[in-house]
């Protein structure tokens, strides 16, 4: 299975292998990991589950959807490597991900 | 549970007996009795995406469920805010009293779709994100940390200022004190001056005549044209006033443009928050068993305090109109039909939340609720609301073992805002 690194604002890490097909986000809420709140389930509707991305495939940061955009815009703190976590689909190129939450999700 | 059996029997009698067609969800005596409840079940059940022929707001859709709401508050092509977000009472629109230079509704919605002339919650994209942005960062959460000691003193004040051993009215002592508090302060506005914030966007609990809804909403537009220059002329300050004075984007909008946005922050920033804090005092009462774990633990604050958002589910629904043929549900939605998204009716969907109508304040996922909306136009100040919410019960967990409800309480004649009017209580001892 994929691993993926999900770093907190605080620093602390957590190692996570995510099953291919689940989202970034669902690798962390349904293993606990603290930092991403994911309040609409998954429908790229409510921009609080923000993630940077650390380290991942190139292109990973410039295929957000113009939903995807327009959410998180709302978003506080975005740059360039900002992402919303439920529309990053794992699969076996992502092992090695990387992601960092930002202090609070808005 | 404290409950009266009568009451509720005959509200379910008189939603299940009614042919589908006559079923008008919107009709506010329902929400002021209380009535609701079977009115939803019954939709969600037999016929989620509901049309209603003929009714005071003219002809409209429901939508009763979680993903059918989700579907219609993402499709911002398709529905628009531009007609208006909320169900309006044909009549009541009838009898006000139009302000001077004041738009039709014909007129408004024409220049809404030009990006103009309204709340950034009446327009659509890409008019919407920029004004929205022009205010989001006084809401987000660097701005809230540094409001929240100040939410907190104030908070301490009320709670100290309140009576032992004698019923009172917390909806007024408390819940609408705490959060006018708060939003003279967001909008740098006279502090002792607050309660006028609530009497010019709702009359503050009195029922207004024409003229005085007219004379209200002057004396606002006057008092907040003053606040624009002051800001305007002054280095800028994290206020929204302030904040909206000086973003490029918003700086010369159009005064109908100001005033729309100083009414849409009012209304959001009070009414939703005041009475979900009336709603966790209501509903722990009426589940003496979460209050006590609530008091045996407050780190079960917060999820209290989300729950809590879905259960009372402030703002009943959202309204829109649709800008083309759209299927929702399995029903087609016409062009320039309206829409009403009942958030209050997809919060207590079986199919997407366990045991919705159980008020359980120890929720695996207790922020997976509807009442923020979902989409570009989600509630822009949902972390304001949880601050004031969290912050009010850190504080009555200090001071009082219970806040008792003691008599009868008033709900809201609207089914815009699910709320209370008056809730006595009594508290019995300090801790």
């Amino acid at each position: 299975m994929p691993r993926i690194l999900y770093v907190e604002d605080s620093g602390a890490e957590h190692a996570v292998e995510v099953p291919e097909g689940w989202s970034v986000m669902e690798g962390a809420v349904k293993n606990a990991v603290p930092g991403i709140d994911a309040d609409c389930g998954g429908a790229c509707a409510c921009a609080t589950c923000h993630v940077f991305v650390i380290e991942g495939p190139d292109g990973l940061t410039s295929s957000r959807s113009d939903m995807e955009k327009s959410m998180l815009d709302f978003a506080e703190d975005v740059r360039d490597e900002s992402r919303l976590s439920c529309q990053i689909k794992v699969t076996r190129e992502l092992d090695g991900l990387i992601v960092r939450m930002p202090a609070s999700q808005h | 549970m404290n409950v009266a059996v009568k009451p509720e029997a005959s509200a379910e009698a008189e939603a299940y007996a009614l042919p589908l067609d006559e079923l008008n969800p919107g009709h506010a005596d329902r929400f002021r009795d209380g009535a609701i409840w079977p009115v939803f079940e019954r939709l969600r059940a037999e016929d989620p995406v509901h049309f209603t022929p003929e009714s005071e707001f003219g002809p409209y859709w429901s939508i009763t469920k979680w993903d059918d709401i989700m579907a219609v508050d993402t499709n911002h092509e398709a529905f628009s805010s531009t007609g208006g977000i909320v169900l309006g009472n044909l009549l009541a629109a009838r009898e006000r009293l139009r302000l001077p230079g004041e738009r039709t509704k014909e007129e408004q919605i024409e220049a809404a779709r030009r990006g103009e002339g309204s709340s950034f919650i009446s327009l659509d994209e890409p008019h919407h994100g920029p004004k929205r942005k022009a205010v989001s960062p006084t809401l987000a959460p660097a701005n809230i940390a540094l409001m929240a000691p100040v939410v907190r003193e104030r908070a301490g004040q009320i709670l100290d200022s309140l009576p032992i051993g004698e019923t009172f009215d917390w909806v007024d002592r408390v819940s609408k004190e705490l959060t006018s508090m708060t939003l003279a302060t967001m909008l740098d506005f006279p502090f002792e001056e607050r309660r006028k914030l609530l009497y010019w966007t709702t009359g503050d609990g009195a029922e207004m005549t024409p003229e005085e809804r007219l004379a209200a909403a002057l004396e606002r537009q006057a008092r907040f044209d003053d606040l624009w220059e002051k800001k305007r002329n002054a280095p800028p300050a994290m206020d929204m006033i302030s904040m909206m004075a000086h973003n490029p984007v918003t700086r010369n909008m159009s005064r109908q443009e100001y005033q729309g946005n100083v009414v849409l922050l009012i209304i959001g920033g009070n009414d939703t928050t005041r009475n979900t804090i009336s709603g966790s005092v209501y509903e722990l009462n009426r589940n003496p068993e979460q209050y006590d774990k609530l008091r045996a633990n407050p780190d079960l604050i917060p999820s209290m305090v989300s729950e809590s958002i879905r259960y009372q589910t402030p703002l009943a629904h959202m309204a829109r109109t649709a800008l083309k043929d759209t299927e929702v549900g399995g029903k087609l939605i016409k062009e320039g039909d309206r829409v009403a998204m009942w958030y209050i009716s997809g919060n207590r969907d079986e199919s997407v939340i366990a045991d919705p109508n159980v008020y359980d304040i120890t929720r695996e996922r207790p922020r997976h609720h509807m009442s923020f909306g979902f989409g570009v136009h989600r509630c822009v100040g949902n972390r304001v609301a949880e601050m004031q919410l969290t912050i009010i019960w850190e504080e009555i967990l200090k001071r009082f073992p219970e806040v008792r409800v003691a008599g009868e309480h008033e709900r809201s004649h609207s089914s815009f805002i699910h709320g209370f009017e008056k809730l006595p209580v009594v508290i019995p001892a300090r801790a």
